[in-house]
């Protein structure tokens, strides 16, 4: 498929090297810029997130949570993050020094990878390669290394048993979402997220696809919470039995890492999830088309839907008790997955008889 | 068939929870009268009338408490945290010697609040008061003289 979309990034590197007629370097220049767009959007929606988790968290418990930093509190997350980064690093005596270190720039890697090809709005994505979906399920899976290595490099049994209860869930839990996934790339008939996004144009994909894509849907967020490490799916934290799992031994910035990588591994599942089931960042019923410029009203629409997308996940995280290791791959293997693989067929059933909408 | 029965009883148990916390957020960010924080330095303290903050001696208008200085409390206290400075004075109206305090000394930062003291004082002088902003940045204030100056023994306690 070859991709004719407007992209701004590619349009900014393309000002710097022939407008400008800088040639590579001002390729690199663009590359250097797009990057730390990215670099500070992912501090500050982690440093939001945790914000918004906190004082979701208190109107849930019919507390007030974080409200003297700042105007309503705003300020909190960066304050503790200030203090993060003035705490001394210390990690056990005898930890594997390289895995134990590498362990955290992984999972930002692996974050900003993903988050590298998820359209923000119209134009607005870095890498708009044409198998984007496959992308970030195959980036999310690396995620996965950082985790085990952080459990393994610690030398603590607890963070080693986190460690691996984490490589469990989330391998088995990417077969399922893998699979809802394709059930909505069977209906779409491409890879690439942009292509997805435009594909909805008339009407998004839930209401689309009906009971195939609803399904999808309901495999998607529970598939998408136990991959991000979320309540009930925390069993690497376990914070009852392991103290905090694989990041027991982390202190300061590197468990701010962590910390920051989870809630944008909650951004992503929710992005991904509103790209393909709500449409990205298209208004819903194209309300908004036609006033003013596509892509603002775009990013209005994206982050509001995905804003939704994450309180229904901190909704689940405040409401539901934590499984146990067993109900956890019963629910994996016995439920989710038989019925993905029935939904993928019944899916394709439908779109070979024309059934979609 | 119970297997799409578990699955359909699980969303609606599932749905049923978020249900009674959805009933609990919603609520709760439109008025904020469900909140049950106190904010505690700008809105008072709510403390309970048996809260045993600190030992007072309870004195009158007149400036008179009730201690005799029977030392009774003194011995009921496991650590020591009392110590009564007493001297016995003429009472001149029967002509015999009177024990008296001169001052009812309270360690506040040995008192382990065990209410033994209190159980123990046969004239009621000594009782808890509710204040609970103990904290000082030197350890020596912590010792308290109960005894207000100038004031003395009530009339009729000791009958």
């Amino acid at each position: 498929m070859i991709l004719t979309h407007i992209n701004y990034f590619a349009d900014l590197i393309n000002y710097f090297s022939n407008t400008l007629g800088w040639g590579f370097g001002g390729k690199i220049l663009g590359y250097v810029i797009i990057a730390l767009i990215y670099m500070t959007f992912f501090s500050v929606a982690g440093l939001l997130l945790v914000y918004l988790e906190r004082r979701v968290a208190a109107f849930f418990q019919l507390r007030l949570g974080p409200n003297r930093v700042g105007p309503w509190g705003l300020l909190q997350t960066i304050a503790d993050a200030l203090k993060l980064l003035t705490k001394e690093l210390f990690g056990t005596d005898r930890k594997d020094n390289l895995l134990y270190h590498s362990a955290y720039y992984i999972v930002i890697i692996a974050s900003l990878m993903a988050l590298s090809a998820i359209p923000f709005s119209k134009g607005l994505v870095a890498f708009d390669v044409n198998i984007g979906v496959f992308f970030i399920s195959a980036i999310s899976s690396v995620g996965v290394l950082s985790i085990l290595l952080g459990g393994w490099g610690s030398n603590n049994k607890y963070s080693m048993i986190g460690g691996m209860r984490s490589g469990l869930q989330m391998i088995s839990y990417e077969l399922s979402s893998g699979l809802a996934i394709l059930t909505i790339v069977l209906m779409a008939g491409t890879l690439s997220m942009t292509g997805i996004v435009e594909q909805q144009r008339d009407m998004i994909f839930l209401l689309k696809g009906h009971i195939p894509a609803l399904i999808a849907f309901i495999i998607f967020v529970i598939a998408g919470t136990a991959e991000s490490n979320r309540t009930p799916f925390d069993l690497p934290e376990g914070e009852a039995e392991l103290g905090a799992g694989y990041h027991t031994e982390y202190s300061g910035m590197g468990f701010a890492w962590f910390f920051l990588a989870e809630f944008i591994n909650m951004f992503i599942i929710s992005a991904v999830g509103v790209t393909l089931f709500f449409g990205g960042w298209l208004a819903p019923f194209g309300i908004t088309d036609g006033l003013g410029p596509e892509w603002a009203w775009g990013l209005f629409w994206f982050f509001l839907k995905v804003f939704l997308m994450i309180f229904l996940l901190m909704w689940f995280r405040w409401t539901f008790p934590r499984l146990r290791i067993d109900q956890l791959l019963t629910l994996e293997w016995k439920y989710l997955l038989p019925i993905g693989l029935l939904n993928i067929i019944i899916m394709a059933v439908f779109v070979y008889f024309g059934l979609i909408l | 068939m119970s297997y799409i029965g578990d699955i359909i009883g699980g969303i609606k148990t599932l749905l049923n929870g978020m249900k009674v916390t959805g009933a609990y957020f919603f609520p709760n960010i439109i008025n904020r009268k469900y909140v049950i924080t106190r904010q505690y330095p700008d809105e008072p303290a709510i403390v309970f009338e048996r809260f045993k903050g600190e030992v007072v001696m309870w004195h009158n208008e007149n400036n008179e408490h009730r201690c005799t200085g029977c030392q009774a409390c003194e011995i009921a206290c496991p650590n020591g945290s009392i110590e009564i400075i007493w001297d016995r004075v003429l009472n001149p109206e029967t002509g015999k010697k009177v024990k008296q305090i001169d001052q009812h000394i309270y360690h506040l930062g040995m008192c382990t609040m065990c209410n033994l003291c209190i159980q123990a004082c046969p004239t009621n002088a000594i009782m808890w008061s509710t204040n609970f902003h103990n904290s000082t940045y030197d350890r020596s204030q912590l010792t308290k003289v109960l005894n207000r100056p100038g004031s003395k023994l009530m009339a009729g306690v000791e009958e």
